[in-house]
């Protein structure tokens, strides 16, 4: 299905600039999977070495969080739009 | 470390510095960043003898904060009394019982009050002139208010359906206010974007390394006032999860100062049932935590995506404490316990953590001689909607004694009797 990565600023240094990529994906996880093999550098940021999305990014399927909709093999429709958000933490560590 | 200052940015995962930028994550890694400091050096330029004399608030403790050169002191935030408790104490079986009161913090009457005061020292030292944030409520009010004295242009973002009294508690100081038809973490969401697109000052996101510091006073306080030592247990409510590592590293900096002696303390997380993200990581020892749609009256503690959880949780882990949640009944009967016995009215948040150290004795996880300090951040004065109902009017008797001494009778029988002889 034709669909939508919104990409934030922090990212685009890994995407040429571009601030989304509209590609073609029945799932989540291939839509995300299109955008890292287009960005191979932007691949380490999106998957851990276990390839399970990082603990400091979200991303929302239109205006949900996806780990409300199933997470990654959620069905993708025509016109959906995924959007990635770092997560904002403070962290702590002497 | 940078040449100019004592602290900088380090990434938490790659650790990376990246001097002192507006920035909460890092740009290799998109980790979150961490003000880290440069100890050796504060040993040497700051110490609890350097402390007399000034006043108590939470600007005694500047140097280990991370303020700009220039700072001066705008307003005495912080400061709020450690209440020793008597009367909870002794129902609870507990010998050394304390709490925290950040119900009055000041300007705004929450801990939010610290957070925001590191924050705007920052906007200011980055150039910002409009300062924001996405809230709950007590973030917005604090906002608003300490912007307003210092001259700051505010735009607060709040979920739509908050307590009518935060948000007048955010309007009074003419603040604009951005209601979003959804929850705190859509919100958050949108802030998150907003920063991305803005030049301005967002202290819980683009300013959030140098907000969250301003939580370790609430940690430097609690140890002060303890008489320089640490407690051996420690309740902290949980919404985005970041105080309780605040008074975490807030403990450990003292420790390796050298201002208190090296002491294993217990961390305690208490969240709201219905929103209780963290606590049920903790309690189903989960790798991860999953994300909850929030439904509690403790909406200041509604973050059902709390950014700060996984380090909340390693805390609580690595401390051997423990993390509980209380249903919302519950939160109402702790409000009324702590008013009834301590006389601090508290908000939902000051309800979830004396509800949560309620079942954390009950449950043999504090115990009778230990020293416990429980944090109470909010005052009850902003979520009275939560308890109105507990409380309905009374009806009301004509302006003489004779009504008054028909009303007593009627309530009170005998005992009025005795008392009028």
């Amino acid at each position: 299905m034709p669909v939508t990565i919104e990409i934030p600023t922090a990212f685009r240094r890994f995407t040429d600039g571009a601030p989304k990529l509209d590609c073609s994906a029945a799932t989540i996880a291939e839509a995300l999977d299109e955008l890292t093999s287009r960005f191979p550098d932007l691949g380490r940021h999106v998957r851990d070495d276990q390839g399970q999305i990082r603990q400091f990014l979200n991303v929302y399927l239109n205006e949900e969080d996806i780990r409300f909709l199933g997470g990654e093999s959620c069905l993708l429709k025509e016109g959906d739009r995924l959007l990635l958000v770092p997560s904002i933490a403070g962290g702590s560590e002497l | 470390m940078c040449s100019n200052a004592l602290y900088e940015l380090r990434c938490r995962e790659c650790g990376k510095t990246w001097g002192n930028v507006p920035r909460s994550f890092c740009e290799d890694c998109f980790s979150p960043l961490e003000v880290a400091y440069d100890y050796a050096s504060l040993k040497k330029i700051v110490s609890r003898e350097k402390l007399v004399g000034r006043a108590f608030n939470m600007w005694r403790y500047s140097e280990l904060l991370p303020l700009p050169e220039d700072f001066g002191v705008p307003n005495a935030v912080g400061g709020t009394p450690l209440v020793a408790s008597h009367k909870l104490a002794c129902k609870w079986g507990l010998q050394n019982l304390y709490f925290k009161n950040d119900a009055v913090c000041f300007p705004s009457l929450s801990f939010k009050d610290r957070v925001v005061a590191t924050a705007l020292a920052a906007a200011r030292r980055f150039n910002f002139t409009t300062v924001g944030c996405s809230s709950t409520g007590n973030l917005a009010n604090a906002v608003a208010a300490q912007a307003a004295q210092q001259g700051f242009d505010a735009c607060v973002f709040i979920p739509a359906d908050l307590e009518p009294a935060k948000v007048l508690n955010t309007a009074v100081y003419g603040a604009r206010i951005v209601r979003i038809n959804g929850n705190y973490d859509r919100v958050n969401r949108l802030c998150a974007q907003v920063a991305d697109r803005f030049q301005w000052g967002l202290v819980n996101v683009n300013l959030r390394p140098y907000y969250s510091e301003g939580s370790k006073t609430h940690g430097y306080e609690i140890a002060e006032q303890l008489g320089w030592a640490l407690p051996d247990n420690i309740v902290v409510p949980m919404a985005g999860g970041s105080l309780i590592t605040k008074i975490a590293k807030a403990f450990r900096e003292l420790v390796t100062l050298g201002w208190v002696e090296p002491k294993s303390v217990k961390f305690f997380g208490a969240q709201a049932t219905g929103c209780s993200p963290i606590s049920d990581a903790v309690k189903r020892n989960l790798a991860r935590f999953e994300p909850q749609k929030p439904s509690t009256i403790a909406r200041s503690l509604a973050i059902g995506n709390p950014a700060d959880g996984p380090f909340a949780v390693n805390q609580i882990r690595d401390s051997g404490g423990w993390a509980e949640d209380v249903s919302d009944p519950e939160i109402v009967v702790a409000i009324k316990l702590l008013a009834e016995t301590e006389g601090i009215f508290t908000e939902t948040a000051g309800g979830v953590t004396t509800g949560v150290t309620q079942k954390l004795i009950a449950q043999g996880r504090i115990q009778p001689h230990e020293t416990t300090v429980v944090s109470i951040t909010g005052n009850g004065l902003k979520t009275t909607d939560a308890i109105v109902s507990e409380f309905p009017a009374t009806e009301a008797i004509a302006p003489h004694l004779e009504a008054f001494e028909a009303y007593l009778d009627a309530r009170l029988g005998t005992a009025a009797a005795s008392a009028k002889a």
